[in-house]
């Protein structure tokens, strides 16, 4: 009986059938076989003895989001380990990392090893990320090689920030020889405090305390410098502005070794959208004006953005029914990213209406901010390919889907997002994490 | 119009009816018994997050005098210390079922927050730095008391014109009545950005002066000095402030306002606050008649009768 009861009920072998694969080498029509947690073949006319229709789909290698915010501990009442999995196995990802902003943080071995323990069951891989310093509170390193023999590769003090250089100078170098990544959050707490919004022509007329986009180009300008001066992996939290993307890149044509990443309401959302005061489009970064949105859609599109990100940060209804400025930052995300961000930026086929991008992202370097380059993040020896021997994580969308966006309806247990009641062009079918269907046909199997 | 949340896109035609309807109600509070019984059986309910007993009494006056019942729901004694959210606060307020809520709130846009989730009417009475739009219906009015009309007129607000809300909504009352709009503040209390203000700006008050028909003053706040947007209130007062000499290069027919309460010595003279042309008073009185006009508006006509037929009504009342 036992043995019964844990007999897996999804197939240990199975196909794909009817899709185009898109990896890092391409697009092209495959099949593709899983067995025993591995891609077995990827070819013309597979057979296995179960069939997972993918016709008219993309199978991808499995998303990957490098900043999620799972909730727990501490909040459970918003999300969890599971709920939060689960939701990000809806929307493609087969990996997350999740964010160590939780109360007590994520800042010792025993908190790593809880995180590591509660995502073990969950619908798709939970990697924990830990602070840089203990309690996040800016003063001593947290026990970097400890954590990172637990598995830990990113380290963020999210929300604060590391403000003090001589400690992420010490935290760089220390973390260079652990191959960890030291995460930044660019904000320099004296010119954003207290600032509501991005500080501009809209919150000028709206009244609201602003935070220029100098709060964050101080920052990335002052650790670049670090960065040079260290060796150490420097990884910057959401990127909101056209000139801190524009330092990255010219910090990477140097040889730094740097990564950063786009949150995906900064591509679609402007500030004009809090002209509203609607609490849901309060972020951090705010949401910035419409240039800097069109300068990370061309950053997107021409491949310089290293990894598009959910920032998916759950927040109880309380917490956003009150006035804009007491109002908690971000939104939920990651249950949508993958349309969203199909439905609005890309040309997946001939369509018209609605709000296109000026410069539509093409399919492949969306696929790869959300897939392969994120995973090379966690593992540099990620080849990012479909290809048989491959641990078979694997999205499979369809394009062509269309549905709309309903809060109420998501996994998470957090409903805020400035998105809701969008209509969305795109849907994740199924989810493969390590050779499992957890999603099929847009259904959670855990 | 059921709600009165902001100026900023308020047609002057619009602004124009306030105004006339609010003469009307000016010569209701000529009268010895100044009450009419236009919204007799309506709730008003006050709802201040930030304490303002002069507004909160002008709302309440207003009300009183048009035979509204109020309700004044007082934050710092109730439940929201408890942490009870806004929307639970405003849900609870309609239950009891009022028929308008007038709202002050520290936080920018409250009022339309609450215009969202309630059905009952909304007025906003001062939220944030962003607007406050009764108190630019009376601060027109009395200018057009004044001066007829404010089509021509050069108007130089002057001062915290980042953080006031009463500046937010004066410059679109005032620019869509016709008149001209120069902002006379240091830099640091400017908003950053003025993309999209229909006015001209200067650092140089004793420039602006002799131009001008109206110089509306701003409160100076002692806290702006800690935050370095200012380096002392005294140096302030010799760039910005009101003084006695200043005053006397106003041109003849100039006046004075102030939203009060006044920092005598800060930003106004004393005596440049005791002159004929300082309106202060006049500005107090006349906001109890706006806001007859703004609670009139919204709340009467409701079963159905036009405003004129309600306020012939009112006024034979």
């Amino acid at each position: 009986m036992p043995a019964m009861a844990e007999t897996p009920h999804y197939p240990g072998e199975f196909v794909l059938r009817g899709a185009e694969v898109l990896d890092r080498s391409g697009r092209r029509r495959a099949d593709v076989v899983v067995r025993d947690g591995l891609i077995a073949a990827v070819g013309d006319a597979l057979s296995a003895p179960l069939v997972l229709d993918a016709g008219g789909c993309i199978i991808t290698p499995g998303l990957v989001d490098l900043n999620a915010g799972v909730g727990q501990p501490g909040f459970e009442e918003t999300e969890s380990v599971h709920s939060a999995a689960r939701a990000a196995a809806l929307g493609g990802f087969t990996t997350i990392v999740a964010r160590a902003d939780t109360n007590p943080v994520i800042d010792c071995a025993a908190m790593v090893k809880e995180i590591v323990a509660l995502g073990a069951d969950a619908a798709c891989r939970v990697l924990p990320a830990a602070t840089v310093t203990v309690g996040a509170k800016g003063e001593r390193l947290s026990p970097l090689a400890e954590l990172a023999a637990l598995g830990v590769r990113f380290f963020a003090d999210d929300g604060r920030g590391i403000p003090d250089a001589r400690l992420l100078r010490r935290a760089l170098e220390y973390g260079a020889a652990l191959g960890v990544v030291i995460v930044q959050f660019a904000e320099e707490p004296s010119l954003a405090a207290g600032g509501e919004m991005h500080e501009g022509m809209w919150s000028s007329l709206l009244g609201i305390a602003g935070i220029p986009s100098e709060a964050e180009e101080v920052v990335v300008m002052r650790d670049l410098a670090l960065a040079r001066l260290t060796g150490g992996h420097l990884h910057f939290r959401t990127l909101s502005t056209a000139a801190s993307w524009a330092m990255v890149a010219g910090a990477r044509r140097r040889g730094l070794q740097v990564s950063a990443e786009a949150a995906l309401h900064h591509l679609l959302l402007s500030d004009s959208a809090c002209a509203e005061f609607d609490p849901a489009t309060k972020f951090r970064p705010p949401l910035r004006p419409e240039d800097d949105c069109r300068a990370l859609q061309a950053a997107l599109a021409a491949g310089e953005i290293d990894c598009l990100v959910s920032d998916h940060t759950p927040h109880s209804v309380q917490d956003k029914e009150v006035p804009f400025g007491e109002a908690a930052v971000g939104a939920s995300g990651l249950e949508w990213l993958v349309a969203l961000a199909l439905s609005e930026l890309t040309l997946v086929d001939a369509r018209d209406g609605g709000d296109r991008a000026a410069i539509p992202v093409g399919l492949a370097e969306l696929i790869g901010a959300l897939s392969w380059k994120p995973a090379a993040l966690i593992d540099p020896a990620h080849r990012g390919l479909i290809e048989r021997g491959a641990v078979a994580d694997l999205t499979v969308i369809d394009p062509t889907a269309t549905w709309v966006l309903d809060p109420r309806l998501g996994a998470s247990r957090s409903r805020s997002t400035p998105f809701a009641g969008r209509a969305l062009r795109g849907r994740v079918r199924h989810t493969i994490v390590r050779g499992v269907p957890v999603v099929i046909d847009a259904v959670a199997e855990r | 119009m059921k709600h009165l949340l902001g100026i900023a896109g308020m047609s002057r035609e619009s602004l124009d009816e306030l105004l006339v309807l609010t003469d009307s109600f000016a010569e209701i509070n000529a009268r010895a018994i100044p009450k009419v019984p236009a919204l007799r059986g309506k709730t008003v309910a006050t709802l201040f997050f930030e304490d303002s007993t002069r507004t909160r009494l002008s709302f309440e006056t207003a009300a009183k005098r048009l035979s509204a019942d109020t309700l004044s729901f007082s934050v710092s004694s109730s439940s929201v210390k408890k942490g009870e959210s806004l929307r639970d606060t405003a849900l609870t307020l309609e239950a009891m079922r009022i028929d308008a809520v007038v709202v002050r709130h520290g936080s920018s846009g409250a009022p339309w927050q609450l215009a969202r989730w309630l059905d009952c009417s909304v007025l906003n009475a001062g939220d944030g730095w962003h607007e406050h739009p009764t108190q630019a219906l009376l601060d027109a009015f009395t200018l057009r008391q004044r001066f007829g009309s404010l089509d021509g007129l050069r108007v130089a607000i002057v001062g915290d014109i980042k953080h006031s809300r009463v500046a937010r909504s004066n410059v679109w009352a005032f620019t869509a009545l016709g008149a001209e709009v120069v902002l006379v503040a240091p830099r640091t209390l400017l908003p950053p950005s003025l993309e999209g203000w229909p006015v001209q700006m200067s650092e140089d008050l004793d420039a602006v002066l002799p131009t001008v028909d109206v110089v509306y003053l701003l409160r100076m706040q002692l806290e702006r000095q800690n935050e370095a947007l200012v380096p002392t209130l005294r140096e302030y007062t010799a760039r910005f402030g009101l003084t006695v000499d200043r005053a006397a290069r106003l041109a003849d027919r100039a006046v004075v306002l102030h939203p009060g309460p006044m920092n005598r010595g800060v930003e106004i003279a004393p005596e440049v606050a005791d002159l004929e042309r300082c309106l202060v008073l006049d500005q107090v009185a006349n906001g109890v008649s706006v806001r007859m006009a703004v609670l009139f508006k919204l709340l009467a006509g409701a079963d159905g009768s036009t405003a004129s037929e309600e306020l012939d009504r009112a006024g034979n009342g």
